[in-house]
């Protein structure tokens, strides 16, 4: 059954919630509906979100992320209701206030790595800023591969870019899906690490969907479904 | 790093793909560009050349060849006439006839044609001196402008002729007295351009001189009955001397105005055709024959150009079809970086666009240079200056249907890309 666990359930009372959901349900098939427990997650808080393979935690994290649309219930992100904007808006919305990072990353092949992050900042409609770009890829200990083509970067490194261009807007809410389940030991720390830093860094706030145990013991606050 | 610039390093990290798309784009527009100009120009000087000429009598033979070669100087005499048997048409107080031009033809210089005539075949052309002055004298030329500018002769220069419409050393006259060049033409665009103009009588004297050497039976019909005939006629180089002065000798052909459109004058062809030894043939008739002639080649090589037109449109949007599938996170990813539908659409619609403007470009490139390229080897054939610099209005019209091929090739791969179900395609990635 679905439970939420508030470790520390007073701050989260205590912020602006920047990611809430309400009695929020999802059907891919109109038989079997995905019931998800309310989330409010505070200005800056780091969450974790934990649930087995199959549990819905990927639906749930593409429904934060207005990939897809609720019929039952709602999402607010940053104080915006996501349901109120159109298909133009919310891509718009997203580009700029969502960062998300997937399981394996991908980019746009043709691109080398800056131009990738450009592309993320002009499809946001945000202005381009190519020193940025250079400080954080420099930061997340990617900054020689600024003109390589991505696909000949490792999966760490690649993870690493990922983040990159998730947080290269600035935006209000990070979210993660399974951003170190393909990554050995040491890299799944480093990422991991960057990840927090970095959200840190632009006091975002950070969800991350996991059923990797190994990330258990670093966040405080956990949400089980 | 906008949409268009996204789109070009799209198509450049597939080069394979897109070589293959351009060339067949470029090939089919080259070809469709290369007839248009081919054609346009053909089709201007054929007609610049018509020079509202009613009728050419000349020997009997083909009536194709007897215009070809007396009005564009591109085919081989039917043969000769005596100036007893047109001497009708000669004559200034015809009725029917405006204007009536003798021709005699026989001689080259480096290829280019010596024609017997009077000053009359200027004004047919509207042709001017620039230079110096009209012939007068036998043994003095005029130049048309591309024989002067081509072979570098200038007024004052001597050049012996030779012998049939060939270049060939051994059949040179040269041991009578050279032609002098006394003038140059303006260039007029038309024919005559490439003619080096003299009087008749010219032509009879390089024969009358010259008939010792051994080049008979080498070329051509003109040099036929000369041998016999010794005429020293006082007068024979006086071009005011009326040709009806010497009824033996023969001309090749004569080109007639007519008066008016009567119909006598339409009936005349007729009568010279059956009353007489005569051929007399319409310029307008053989050309749209030529036109008829030339037309089926062309329709097949349209059709063929259409073909690899439509087979590049097909390439494109295999190309961008079947590139949807490995870019389909990719485009995923895009919308999820805030690019929305619309977007996703341009940016393939965009490739599709750049590789038909592009193909466009080469294939443009590819019929001008060729154009011109080709321009030197027909020259010589056909007395025609083509060039590879004229644009046609309807290499615009070509713009825009290499756009609309690669919109449309592009339009299904792009609604397709627009309809990407984010969730799910980032969900299996």
């Amino acid at each position: 059954m679905l439970q939420i666990v508030f470790s520390n359930s007073r701050s989260a009372y205590l912020c602006n919630y920047m990611l809430q959901t309400s009695h929020l349900q999802f059907s891919y098939d109109g038989k079997n509906q995905l019931h998800f427990p309310d989330i409010n997650c505070g200005k800056g808080e780091h969450w974790l979100l934990l649930g087995q393979s199959g549990s819905g935690k990927t639906t749930l994290l593409h429904l934060l992320g207005g990939l897809l649309t609720a019929k039952i219930g709602s999402v607010n992100v940053a104080g915006t209701d996501l349901k109120s904007l159109s298909t133009a808006a919310l891509d718009k919305y997203r580009g700029k206030h969502i960062g998300i990072i997937f399981q394996k990353s991908h980019f746009v092949k043709s691109l080398t790595v800056e131009e990738n992050l450009m592309l993320a900042q002009q499809l946001a409609g945000v202005k381009i800023n190519r020193t940025r770009i250079t400080a954080l890829l420099n930061h997340l200990h990617v900054g020689d591969k600024l003109k390589s083509k991505p696909d000949r970067l490792s999966q760490g490194e690649q993870q690493r870019v990922a983040i990159a261009r998730a947080i290269v807007n600035q935006p209000d809410v990070i979210l993660a899906d399974e951003p170190t389940s393909a990554l050995d030991d040491a890299n799944c720390n480093e990422v991991i690490e960057l990840l927090e830093r970095e959200a840190k860094a632009v006091g975002a706030t950070l969800l991350v969907v996991t059923h990797d145990g190994r990330l258990k013991e670093r966040f405080e606050k956990r949400i089980h479904l | 790093m906008n949409l268009l610039n996204l789109s070009w390093k799209n198509l450049t990290s597939k080069p394979l793909a897109m070589t293959l798309s351009l060339v067949l784009f470029a090939l089919g527009v080259g070809l469709i560009s290369l007839l248009l100009l081919l054609n346009k120009q053909l089709q201007e000087k054929f007609d610049k050349n018509l020079a509202s000429i009613d009728l050419v009598v000349g020997a009997k033979g083909s009536p194709l060849q007897l215009i070809l070669n007396s009005m564009y100087h591109i085919d081989a005499p039917t043969g000769n006439v005596s100036i007893n048997e047109v001497k009708a048409f000669l004559n200034p107080r015809h009725p029917l006839i405006k204007t009536a031009v003798p021709l005699s033809m026989g001689d080259s210089y480096k290829t280019y044609r010596i024609v017997g005539t009077n000053h009359t075949i200027l004004t047919l052309y509207n042709a001017k001196i620039a230079d110096g002055k009209l012939w007068e004298k036998t043994f003095e030329v005029t130049l048309g402008a591309s024989v002067a500018a081509e072979l570098k002769l200038k007024k004052g220069d001597k050049f012996f002729s030779s012998h049939g419409l060939v270049m060939d050393e051994n059949l040179e006259h040269n041991d009578g007295e050279p032609f002098v060049v006394v003038g140059i033409l303006q260039p007029s665009g038309a024919v005559i351009d490439q003619l080096i103009l003299t009087n008749t009588q010219s032509v009879w004297a390089v024969h009358e001189h010259g008939e010792v050497d051994s080049t008979q039976s080498a070329v051509g019909t003109e040099q036929s009955d000369s041998t016999e005939e010794h005429h020293e006629h006082e007068d024979l180089g006086d071009v005011n001397t009326p040709l009806l002065n010497f009824p033996d000798e023969n001309i090749t052909s004569v080109m007639l105005q007519f008066k008016g459109r009567n119909y006598q004058a339409l009936n005349m062809q007729r009568s010279i055709n059956e009353n007489t030894d005569l051929q007399a043939a319409t310029p307008a008739i053989e050309i749209n024959r030529l036109y008829s002639m030339m037309g089926v080649g062309e329709e097949a090589l349209r059709a063929l150009a259409l073909v690899i037109v439509f087979v590049s449109g097909l390439s494109v949007f295999i190309s961008l079809y079947s590139s949807l599938k490995e870019r389909r996170y990719e485009l995923a990813l895009m919308r999820v970086m805030g690019s929305s539908r619309g977007n996703l659409f341009v940016l393939i619609v965009l490739e599709g666009l750049l590789l038909a403007v592009l193909g466009y470009i080469i294939g443009i490139a590819i019929s001008h240079i060729s154009t011109e390229v080709l321009a030197g080897f027909m020259k010589q054939s056909y007395r025609y200056s083509f060039t590879g610099f004229e644009f046609l209005k309807e290499e615009i019209y070509l713009l825009f249907a290499a756009m609309g091929i690669g919109f449309v090739a592009a339009v299904i791969p792009a609604i397709q890309a627009m309809r990407t179900d984010i969730s799910t395609t980032l969900a299996e990635g």
